[in-house]
């Protein structure tokens, strides 16, 4: 398993409680990532998985915990403070900009990296040029990694399923994250397509060194890819461990094959 | 052939100036997937502030320059309609993110009630006029190639060379630069916008102070042929064919679109008018729009729709 030296705690959620109206989504959750691992939470559906990474990345504001990223902590994020501190996300229900093209829609996730002024953009002139040159070709190398190069003109809304999710996956690349949220990579795909998808997650994490959390609730997959495991059920913490561990868990077992009593 | 060409030219002109009021629309279309109710009304309050303004500063400052007169009302003009956007930011849509397009859509219809009524206590609701120095009387060119010559209002011709400069500038905005990219973007998803760290608050403050800049044109151009009343709202309703037809989603489109409206009502009322008995100029730029409805409803230029079953 060690492809790369696993470090010091980088994000740290710290006993977490959100609820909607008397929905408890989540209570009392806390768990730890490590820089450069591959952390995935598991759990059934409804269990509380996308409100957990909402809370990280900021889309929702827990009511109680805090969140401790990079040796800061928060009550509670905001998506844009999240972007700039170096969290990358993707959309369990892809969230691209349909109308643009592939190349456009990575290009996007370099905004927070351009410093030219409007002006000097539209003219493209000076160094707007010589930026605009740097970031494409930041954005050709996310392309040939993902290995989309024939699409790169092709407007996202026609592109097949499978494809969209790696140019979601490409636009958060393109961010340069220090810590990528995966929101279910593999949702809605076959076989050969959960195989490209987890080959390019194990890449971006063994090449860029990019801490990766995901949220999967196929159960193989997750447990050849990632180092450690959060089990939630029911908006709680019922597993935390290595593959191995949480297999043999037998509050995991109970919460996926259903207790006998 | 030179009365043809005339009210060719004619209908261009005229179409250049519809296509400014749509670009408008496409603007804040664009970039928050919003269609603006209150574009029209963004025209008349601009032209209102912008009328009263330059009737008001001579007696305050004691400036007599027209010129200068003029370009201290457009600065203010200008000052004012970003304060509108930042407002509308700020009270309206900032509180409607990841909301429906409906909801936008209503609320946007309440700010264009807002800014009539506004508009009309801070300013007035006389009729006034906004007087730029553009020349009135209309030049015969061409004379050497046709008998008589074609006739030219300068007045149409410098305003549509505005508004195709105005185009050009919008359109090298929104494919060159990355803000321009980033207004795409927040249109086509917010929370997606949002999580690559793009600042929704700041995008549609600029987006909708930009289109309060259009509004100012449009205003100084239509209400110097016009004059500044509440019917200068009811001039963004042409507008609304124009857009329909270009594509909401194209600057191109709206320009295109806005030539077409013009041309073809021109023509249509001069040779189709006396067979089918006048007043084609009202509703022919409606009726173009129906057919567009049925027959691609995206537009000329808009972007396809593609539907997954």
């Amino acid at each position: 398993m060690s492809r790369r030296t696993v470090g010091d705690v980088i994000l740290a959620v710290e006993d977490i409680s959100l609820a909607f109206g008397g929905v408890k989504a989540l209570n009392g959750i806390s768990f730890d990532v490590r820089e450069h691992e591959v952390r995935a939470i598991i759990g059934p559906n409804g269990a509380g998985k996308s409100s957990l990474l909402n809370c990280i990345n900021g889309v929702y504001s827990p009511q109680h915990g805090r969140i401790r990223f990079r040796g800061q902590s928060f009550a509670q994020m905001n998506p844009r403070r999240a972007a700039v501190m170096g969290i990358a996300r993707t959309f369990q229900n892809l969230a691209l900009f349909k109308g643009m093209s592939v190349l456009d829609n990575i290009m996007t996730g370099r905004s927070l990296r351009m410093r030219c002024n409007v002006l000097l953009q539209a003219l493209h002139i000076g160094p707007a040029q010589k930026e605009e040159l740097e970031h494409r070709a930041a954005v050709e190398k996310i392309i040939d990694f993902l290995e989309i190069q024939a699409y790169r003109k092709t407007q996202v809304g026609r592109l097949p399923y499978g494809l969209q999710k790696r140019v979601d996956l490409g636009r958060a690349l393109a961010m340069e994250p220090t810590l990528l949220l995966l929101d279910e990579p593999m949702a809605g795909m076959n076989l050969e397509e959960k195989q490209d998808m987890c080959r390019f997650i194990l890449d971006v994490n063994d090449e860029f060194g990019t801490t990766i959390v995901l949220i999967e609730h196929d159960m193989g997959v997750v447990m050849d890819i990632s180092d450690r495991v959060v089990v939630l059920d029911y908006g709680r913490k019922i597993g935390d461990g290595t593959p191995d561990d949480v297999r043999n868990d037998s509050d995991v077992i109970d919460a996926y094959l259903g207790a006998t009593h | 052939m030179g009365f043809f060409l005339e009210t060719l030219l004619g209908g261009l002109m005229t179409g250049m100036l519809y296509s400014l009021i749509a670009l408008g629309f496409v603007l804040i279309f664009k970039a928050s997937g919003v269609f603006n109710f209150a574009q029209g009304s963004m025209v008349l309050f601009a032209a209102l502030a912008m009328a009263r303004l330059a009737e008001w500063i001579p007696p305050w400052t004691g400036i007599s320059n027209k010129l200068l007169v003029n370009l201290f009302a457009f600065g203010i003009a200008l000052v004012i309609m970003i304060a509108v956007a930042w407002l509308v930011e700020r009270l309206v849509l900032g509180k409607l993110v990841n909301q429906e397009g409906v909801t936008l859509l209503m609320a946007t219809l309440g700010v264009a009630y807002f800014l009539d009524g506004f508009g009309q206590t801070l300013f007035g609701s006389d009729i006034y006029k906004i007087d730029v120095g553009m020349p009135k009387e209309p030049v015969i060119v061409l004379d050497k190639v046709f008998e008589g010559g074609v006739l030219v209002s300068q007045e149409e011709l410098i305003a549509a060379l505005v508004a195709a400069a105005l185009v050009g500038l919008l359109a090298l905005f929104f494919q060159k630069t990355s803000t321009g990219r980033a207004l795409r973007a927040v249109a086509d998803d917010h929370q997606a916008a949002q999580s690559i760290g793009i600042a929704l608050k700041h995008i549609w403050v600029i987006v909708w102070s930009v289109a309060g800049f259009v509004a100012i044109v449009a205003g100084i151009i239509w209400g110097s042929k016009l004059g500044v009343q509440f019917s200068l709202s009811l001039v963004a309703l042409k507008a609304l064919p124009v857009v329909i037809l270009g594509g909401l989603t194209s600057v191109p489109g709206a320009i295109v679109g806005g030539l077409i409206i013009g041309v073809g009502e021109k023509l249509s009322e001069i040779y189709l008018g006396p067979h089918l008995g006048g007043g084609i100029e009202i509703w022919f730029a409606y009726v173009l729009a129906l057919v567009f409805l049925l027959a691609r409803p995206q537009g000329l230029f808009g972007e396809k729709i593609i539907d997954r079953v």
